[in-house]
C-alpha cells in the first residue's frame, strides 16, 4: 500500500494521518440548511475542527443593486433570505426613506409592522421546526408549517406572492390589505395561541430529549457573542437583551407592547443550543402580542392610499446612508452610496446577520460530535441565501 | 411444522416428508413476512399522516391503500446503482444478511398452540444469536459501500447493538427463570388463563418493569427511532445504506419491518401471554381458535406504539445512547435478575406475589381507557379543526 501510494501520488505513509478522517458534509446534505459545505476533521465521532465553505448560492446581490434603479433593488432585497423576504424589504425601504428624508404614513407603518411580525412567526416556524427536525423530531415541523401556510396565505392575499413579495416600497407598500384582512389574522392569531405555540412548547421544546440534546451544547458566552458580532435570537440566547425594535425603534414599534426575551439557560450554561432555540419559541409568541396590538390598530385607522407617498422618481441627492432593521435572523443593515448623478445607487453593501453568525460557527464546533454540529448549525439558523447574497 | 409433516403419507420417505413440510413452512413464512411490510409501511403512513395533521397517501387506490405496493414495485424496477470503488460482491451479500437476519427468527415464533416454524427448546437463545446476523450486514454495507456516511452509520449500528442486547439478555434471564425453558412455546404455556396470568404481571412491579427494559432495547435493536442514529437521516444522510438504490434498498425497507415484527412479537411472547386471549372464554370462538389473531393484535398493538414514539420523539446522540444501555438499562437488568432470582428460591413467592393477580385488569382497564380518551380527544379536536377550515 505505502509503496503504492508513493509511486503514484509522491505520498509517504508518514505524512498521513491515519487517526483523522475529512467528512465533507454538504452542499448536498439534508441538514445544512441550503449549500453549505462544512470541512469536519474527525477522530470518530469527535470532531476536531470544522471549516465552513460558503459561496455556493452567490447571486453578486450588490453589483446587480449598482446596476437597477432604487426601486428595482427589492426584488432582489427578497431574494437574499428567502424564508423571510418581508424583513429584508422593510431594512432596504427604510434605508432609501433615511436617505431621501421620506416619512411614511402611521397607515402604512402599521401595515409594515403587521407584515414584519407575521413573517417573524413564518420565519422563525421554520427555523425551530427545522431544528426538530436535525434533532430527529418530525412531527412538529409539520405542525409549524402548517401555521406557516396560513401566514403564506395571508401574504399571498395581501400582495400575490408567496415567498417573494415586492411589497415595501420605497415610501410605501405595493399593495393594500385587503378587506376582511384583520379578521383572518385574528383567526390565524387564535389558533397560533390556542394550539400551535402550546403544542410546540409542549411536544419539542419542553421534551427531555431535545432538552438533553441541546442544552450545554454549542454554548457560546455573553462576551464571545458579542465579540463576534451575533445579533438577533443568537444573541439574545447569550443573555444580552438587544433588540433594535426596542433599542432603536423604527416604523413605530415603540408604540407596541412586548418584551424581549433573553436565554436564561434554564437547563446548562447561557447561550446553549437550547437557549437560543427557547429564545425563538417565546419570540413567536411576543410578535402574536404584537400583532394583536397591530390588527386592533390597524381596524381603528381609516383606509388610506398606500402608495400616497411613493415618489413618482426615486433620484435621491449625493450621499451615504446605513440604516438597520431587525428581521427574524437579527440586524440586518444596508449601507447605501448615491452619487446624485444616475437613477441607480453607487454602492449597496449589506451586512447579514446570518453571516456573521456563520463566522462564530468554527469556534463553538471545536471538539462536538457529529450528531452536535448538526444541532449548532440549526441552532444558528443561518440561511444561506443571504449569507452568500 | 409436525402438523404439516403429518399430512403426508408415510409411504414417502422420510427425508422427501421432510423437505416438503419444511418448504410449505418456508414458503407460508415468507410469503407473510414479504407481504407485512406492505401493510405496515401504509400503516405507520397513516399514522405519520394523522399524528402530523395530514392526510397521507390517498391518491392511489381507495384511501391510497395500494400506494406501498406502488412505492414497492418503483423500488424493484429502478436501477441498481453501485458507488465506484465499492466492493461489489461485499455490496450485494450485505442487505441479504440483514434480510435473512430478520427473517429467520421467525421459525420459532409461536402463532398458535402448533402453529409454528419449529419449537426448538432453545428458541430465545436462537432468536438472540439470528438477529445478531443483520448486524454483520450491516457493518459490510457500510464497509462495501465506499462512503463515509455508510462507515459511520455502521459504526454506530455495531456499537448500539452490540450495547443493547447485553440489557436485553438480563431481562431475558429473568423471563427464563420463571418459566424454566428457552422454548417459546413453553413461554407461552406458562401463561395460561388469562390476562392476570400472563409474565407482564408477574412480581409486580418487577416484570412490568423487565418489559419496558427488554422493548426499549428490541427498539434500538431495530434501529427505530429515538434510537435511529445508524441511519440518522439529518446527521448521516442516510447511514448504512447511504448508497444503497432499488432492489437492495428495498431488502434494507423490508428488514427493517420485519425486525420491528420479530420485537414485538417475541416482547408479545415473552410478557403478553402469546396466542392467549385476554380471557379464556376468548380463546375458542370459531372452528380452530383465535390464537394466531391475538398474537398478532398484540404484536401489531406493539408495532403502533413502535410507530408512535417515532413520530413523537426526537433522537438521542451516541454518546446518550450509549450512557441509556450501559449506565440505565444494564443495571436495571441486573437489579431484575438478582430480585427475580432471589424471589423464586423463596417458598412464599415461587410462583408470584400474592397480589399479582389482582393488578392485570385494573391496570389494563386504565391504560385502555386513557388511550381511548387520548383518541377520542384527538378526533374531537381534528374535527373541529376541518369544521373551522370549511366555514
Amino acid at each position: 500500500m505505502s509503496t503504492q501510494l508513493q509511486e503514484q501520488y509522491g505520498w509517504r505513509i508518514e505524512d498521513l494521518d491515519t487517526d483523522e478522517m475529512i467528512l465533507n458534509m454538504g452542499p448536498q446534505h439534508p441538514s445544512t440548511h441550503g449549500v453549505l459545505r462544512i470541512e469536519l476533521r474527525t477522530d470518530g465521532e469527535v470532531v476536531r475542527a470544522a471549516r465552513p465553505h460558503i459561496g455556493y448560492l452567490h447571486r453578486c446581490f450588490e453589483k446587480h443593486a449598482e446596476n437597477v434603479d432604487y426601486p428595482g433593488v427589492i426584488p432582489y432585497t427578497d431574494r437574499m433570505d428567502y424564508v423571510a423576504s418581508m424583513g429584508n424589504s422593510l431594512g432596504y425601504a427604510l434605508a432609501v426613506e433615511k436617505l431621501m428624508g421620506i416619512e411614511v404614513t402611521p397607515y402604512v407603518q402599521t401595515i409594515r409592522v403587521i407584515m414584519a411580525e407575521l413573517q417573524r412567526i413564518a420565519s422563525h416556524c421554520i427555523a425551530v421546526g427545522t431544528y426538530g427536525m436535525d434533532i430527529g423530531a418530525f412531527t412538529p415541523f409539520l405542525h409549524l408549517l402548517r401555521d406557516r401556510e396560513t401566514i403564506l396565505d395571508l401574504f399571498e392575499w395581501t400582495c400575490g406572492a408567496r415567498l417573494l413579495y415586492n411589497y415595501n416600497w420605497v415610501g410605501g407598500l405595493s399593495h393594500d390589505v385587503p378587506e376582511g384582512f384583520v379578521r383572518a389574522g385574528r383567526q390565524f392569531l387564535r389558533e397560533f395561541d390556542r394550539v400551535t405555540w402550546p403544542e410546540l412548547m409542549d411536544l419539542l421544546i419542553g421534551n427531555k430529549i431535545f432538552i438533553k440534546r441541546t442544552a450545554g451544547v454549542g454554548v457560546c458566552p455573553p462576551e464571545l457573542a458579542i465579540s463576534y458580532d451575533l445579533t438577533g435570537p443568537n444573541l439574545r440566547g447569550s443573555g444580552p437583551a438587544r433588540d433594535l425594535r426596542k433599542d432603536v425603534p423604527y416604523s413605530g414599534y415603540e408604540n407596541y407592547e412586548f418584551e424581549v426575551p433573553v436565554g436564561k439557560g434554564q437547563f446548562g450554561p447561557v447561550g446553549s443550543c437550547f437557549d437560543r432555540n427557547w429564545v425563538r419559541a417565546i419570540e413567536m409568541k411576543e410578535s402574536a402580542k404584537i400583532l394583536h396590538q397591530a390588527l386592533d390598530r390597524l381596524e381603528k385607522m381609516e383606509r388610506a392610499d398606500v402608495r400616497e407617498k411613493v415618489p413618482k422618481r426615486i433620484k435621491p441627492a449625493k450621499g451615504e446612508v446605513y440604516a438597520r432593521s431587525e428581521a427574524p435572523r437579527g440586524q440586518l443593515g444596508y449601507y447605501i452610496v448615491a452619487d446624485g448623478a444616475g437613477i441607480n445607487p453607487y454602492r449597496v453593501k449589506v451586512k447579514s446577520p446570518c453571516f456573521t453568525a456563520m463566522s462564530i460557527f468554527h469556534v463553538l464546533s471545536r471538539g462536538m460530535m457529529i450528531a452536535d454540529i448538526i444541532a449548532l448549525i440549526g441552532s444558528l439558523d443561518v440561511v444561506l441565501g443571504e449569507i452568500d447574497r | 411444522m409436525d402438523l404439516i409433516f403429518g399430512l403426508f403419507p408415510a409411504t414417502l420417505p422420510y427425508w422427501v416428508r421432510v423437505a416438503m413440510a419444511g418448504g410449505i413452512v418456508a414458503g407460508a413464512l415468507i410469503t407473510f413476512m414479504a407481504l407485512g411490510p406492505i401493510a405496515y409501511v401504509y400503516v405507520e403512513t397513516k399514522v405519520a399522516g394523522f399524528m402530523q395533521d395530514r392526510i397521507g397517501p390517498k391518491r392511489v387506490g381507495p384511501h391510497g391503500l395500494l400506494q406501498t405496493i406502488a412505492d414497492a414495485v418503483k423500488l424493484l424496477f429502478k436501477e441498481a446503482i453501485f458507488p465506484a470503488g465499492a466492493d461489489k460482491k461485499l455490496f450485494i451479500l450485505a442487505p441479504c444478511l440483514v434480510v435473512i437476519g430478520a427473517f429467520l427468527s421467525f421459525v420459532v415464533i409461536p402463532f398458535g398452540s402448533r402453529l409454528q416454524g419449529t419449537d426448538l427448546n432453545v428458541g430465545l437463545f436462537y432468536v438472540v444469536a439470528v438477529s445478531s446476523i443483520s448486524t454483520v450486514g450491516l457493518i459490510m454495507a457500510g464497509w462495501a459501500s465506499n462512503n463515509k456516511y455508510a462507515l459511520f452509520g455502521a459504526m454506530r449500528s455495531a456499537a448500539q447493538i452490540v450495547s443493547y442486547e447485553i440489557p436485553a439478555m438480563m431481562v431475558l434471564l429473568t423471563v427464563v427463570m420463571i418459566v424454566g425453558s428457552l422454548s417459546l412455546q413453553a413461554t407461552v404455556e406458562t401463561q395460561a388463563g388469562g390476562l392476570p396470568h400472563w409474565l407482564l404481571f408477574r412480581y409486580f412491579p418487577l416484570m412490568p418493569i423487565a418489559a419496558i427494559v427488554f422493548f426499549t432495547a428490541g427498539l434500538a435493536e431495530c434501529n427505530r427511532a429515538p434510537f435511529d442514529i445508524p441511519e440518522a437521516e439529518s446527521e448521516l444522510v442516510a447511514g448504512f445504506h447511504t448508497e444503497y438504490s432499488g432492489f437492495f434498498f428495498a431488502l434494507f425497507f423490508l428488514a427493517e419491518y420485519s425486525e420491528m415484527f420479530v420485537v414485538s412479537a417475541v416482547t408479545s411472547v415473552l410478557f403478553l401471554g402469546g396466542w392467549w386471549a385476554p380471557h379464556p372464554l376468548l380463546q375458542n370462538l370459531g372452528p380452530i381458535g383465535l390464537g394466531p389473531v391475538w398474537l398478532l393484535a398484540k404484536t401489531w398493538f406493539l408495532m403502533f406504539v413502535m410507530m408512535w414514539l417515532r413520530w413523537t420523539l426526537p433522537r438521542l446522540r451516541v454518546d446518550q445512547l450509549m450512557y441509556v444501555a450501559w449506565k440505565v438499562l444494564l443495571p436495571i437488568g441486573l437489579v431484575l435478575v438478582l430480585a427475580v432470582g432471589l424471589l423464586i428460591m423463596l417458598p412464599g413467592t415461587r410462583n408470584g406475589f400474592p397480589w399479582d393477580h389482582y393488578v392485570g385488569w385494573p391496570l389494563v382497564g386504565l391504560t385502555v381507557l386513557y388511550l381511548l380518551y387520548g383518541m377520542v380527544s384527538a378526533l374531537r379536536w381534528s374535527g373541529k379543526r376541518r369544521r373551522e377550515i370549511l366555514a
